[in-house]
């Protein structure tokens, strides 16, 4: 039994099909990726997962208990972090500000007034925020806005951001979407190394590249449903999959 | 860009600030505003504004009916006044007291949108709390005469204590004092002061934070396991409470309060000040509601006359031109300075007298690097520690 498993999910946008009888089993400590092409269902999946929306049909267990029906804020609280295809940080503030807020997250709770005492003032968390951002490489730029920071170091620190929280699964929506081919892997790099902790990660993406290179497990989708899943080496040769992906052109 | 905060500017920054707010009237004589009655207002409206910014320029939801939670404060004032004590430590206690209440109710609901809809929903309470005041609720604040004291009100609280009752209408006071002329003053200052004080551990605090992430992105808030509601809630509440201060103040020092306190133009008065310090900013405020009381002082005591013996200079075919253009901006007309003021403000420093601030102190430290290493490389931007 995984740490994560969806059950005959089944969501519609009107007439549209948008997921249907959606069956997945995520296994602790695996780095599993959801491919498939434009229109398969992964992004809505992923909302479904983490509360955006809500599926009409079938359950999302995580660890035993179900997600659904509670708000985003209490799905990250169970160990959920996720990461955007267009990078969420803060970007009026600076780094340090953004993975400090996580780890207060962390801490403190959904909500807590904390008014009295002075944000620097904060070791610990400050000590957990400095480490993960010099993980990350952006330590020396703890104290610059995020806005003005590079899209590759974007990613980054929304990264650093998931980790600071120490989840227990990592969902990635298309971590290398428009990037360019040297920041896509130093993506890879960095999350091979973040790959050394205990957390199970779901990757969405389109960059086979990045798949291959990443994932212990894969499952296609098209159509809303999952057409295949196996290892990245059998899914290769899978003409299921070559079918549905790429029109019968071999990988 | 960098921010730091160090505790030691931060103390630094309240040491001056105290002794600017305690020294106003010293230093405001030359230019005609160091005279208690206005004083009192650059305190009591820049604690209106202070409390507006911890709303607004933290978590970024503009609100457009503050001014009820300022009409509230003073009606609840008079109301303690009337029936308690005269002395102002209740009256300033229930004004508070009410007015955070009443922003609990009214943000609730309002709050359940953002944007442009939270900004209305905020206006048309506002209103309907003007509407109540001026008609509805006349029993309770005397409708469109205003609420004042009068010669028979009980003051149980005093009327306990044995406190002497005067001939004519007592006037308000601490233990004693009389909240008149320079006392009253300095009892606006020093709550200024604390307000300012408050402000400032709020800013620098996890909770501060927070609210700064509000405004910078509630998606990832949420994806983060940060509720946001309550936070934008107890801010709201704590900005109500804020004005509730101020409007209990305004009542201590004039013990009368009116229906006009609540109407939408002293919302968008409290905005004017905030945008025009600088949103978001620690002196900002206190700078625009200072400046915007001294403006409204001067400008609209103008009349005709004073303005003939301004521009006597002139010759006389050339006077009566501009006296009649000018007189449109200044008397009654003086909003229309202000609107000039505001439009330059907001199309030349869009982060308000602060930003202006910055960019002269960056500007003049720029030249003095540049004069001070002729040996050429680049060097290091010089870091220009903002004001806020």
């Amino acid at each position: 039994m995984g740490i994560l498993q969806i059950q005959n999910l089944g969501k519609r946008f009107g007439g549209l099909k948008a997921l249907d009888e959606v069956n997945l089993d995520f296994q602790e400590g695996q780095v599993h990726a959801i491919i498939g092409p434009n229109g398969a269902g992964k992004s809505t999946l992923l909302n479904c997962i983490v509360g955006r929306l809500n599926p009409d049909v079938g359950t999302v267990m995580f660890n035993g208990n179900s997600l659904l029906g509670k708000k985003p804020h209490e799905i990250n609280q169970e160990g959920i972090a996720r990461v955007f295809q267009t990078p969420e940080i803060f970007g009026d503030l600076t780094l340090i500000e953004n993975t400090m807020i996580p780890a207060f997250a962390r801490r403190d709770g959904a909500f807590k007034v904390n008014a009295w005492s002075r944000v620097d003032g904060q070791a610990e968390i400050r000590e957990s925020s400095e480490h993960i951002l010099e993980e990350v490489g952006l330590l020396e730029k703890r104290n610059v806005i995020a806005n003005t920071l590079s899209r590759g170091d974007k990613r980054r620190l929304e990264l650093a951001m998931c980790l600071v929280q120490e989840p227990k699964l990592l969902l990635l929506d298309e971590p290398t979407a428009g990037m360019s081919r040297a920041d896509t892997n130093n993506t890879i790099e960095l999350l091979k190394k973040i790959g050394e902790r205990e957390i199970t990660k779901v990757i969405i993406e389109h960059d086979m590249h990045v798949v291959f290179s990443l994932a212990d497990r894969i499952s296609v989708m098209a159509q809303g449903t999952v057409i295949a899943e196996d290892k990245p080496e059998n899914i290769k040769g899978n003409p299921v999959v070559q079918e549905a992906y790429l029109g019968g052109a071999h990988l | 860009m960098t921010k730091v905060y160090s505790k030691k500017n931060d103390m630094l920054l309240m040491v001056i600030f105290t002794i600017v707010v305690l020294t106003m009237p010293i230093w405001l004589a030359p230019i005609g505003a160091g005279y208690p009655d206005l004083v009192q207002k650059f305190a009591i409206y820049g604690i209106f504004a202070i409390g507006f910014n911890i709303l607004f320029g933290l978590t970024g939801y503009l609100s457009f009916g503050h001014a009820a939670f300022l009409g509230v404060g003073s009606y609840t004032a008079v109301w303690c006044f009337k029936l308690l004590s005269m002395n102002v430590i209740p009256a300033v206690l229930f004004g508070v007291l009410t007015s955070g209440v009443l922003a609990f109710l009214i943000g609730y609901v309002a709050l359940r949108r953002s944007g442009i809809y939270f900004s209305i929903l905020t206006l048309a309470f506002a209103q309907m709390c003007y509407n109540l005041a001026y008609s509805v609720l006349t029993p309770i604040t005397n409708g469109e005469t205003g609420l004042s004291l009068v010669k028979d009100d009980p003051r149980f609280l005093d009327g306990m204590l044995g406190v002497q009752v005067v001939e004519g209408l007592p006037s308000t006071s601490l233990f004693g004092l009389k909240m008149s002329g320079y006392p009253g003053f300095y009892f606006c200052a020093v709550l200024l002061i604390i307000a300012f004080f408050i402000a400032l551990k709020l800013n620098r605090s996890p909770f501060g934070m927070m609210l700064k992430a509000v405004k910078s992105n509630q998606n990832r808030m949420n994806f983060t396991g940060l509720n946001t509601k309550p936070y934008t809630l107890a801010a709201f509440v704590i900005s109500g409470m804020y004005a509730g201060l101020a409007g209990a103040l305004l009542a201590v020092t004039d013990p009368l309060a009116g229906a006009e306190r609540m109407q939408w133009t002293a919302s968008g008065e409290v905005v004017l000040m905030t945008i025009l310090g600088g949103a978001g900013t620690l002196i900002g405020p206190v700078l625009g509601a200072g400046l915007i009381k001294y403006f409204e002082n001067i400008f609209s005591a103008f009349n005709e006359s004073t303005l003939h013996s301004i521009f006597a200079f002139l010759p006389d075919w050339v006077e009566g031109g501009v006296v009649w253009s000018v007189s449109h901006f200044v008397g009654e007309g003086w909003h229309l300075t202000l609107g000039a003021m505001f439009m330059i403000i907001i199309i030349f420093l869009p982060g308000g007298l602060v930003e202006g601030a910055n960019k002269i102190k960056s500007w003049v430290m720029n030249r003095n690097s540049k004069t001070s290493d002729d040996s050429g490389g680049s060097g290091a931007a010089p870091q220009t520690s903002s004001v806020e």
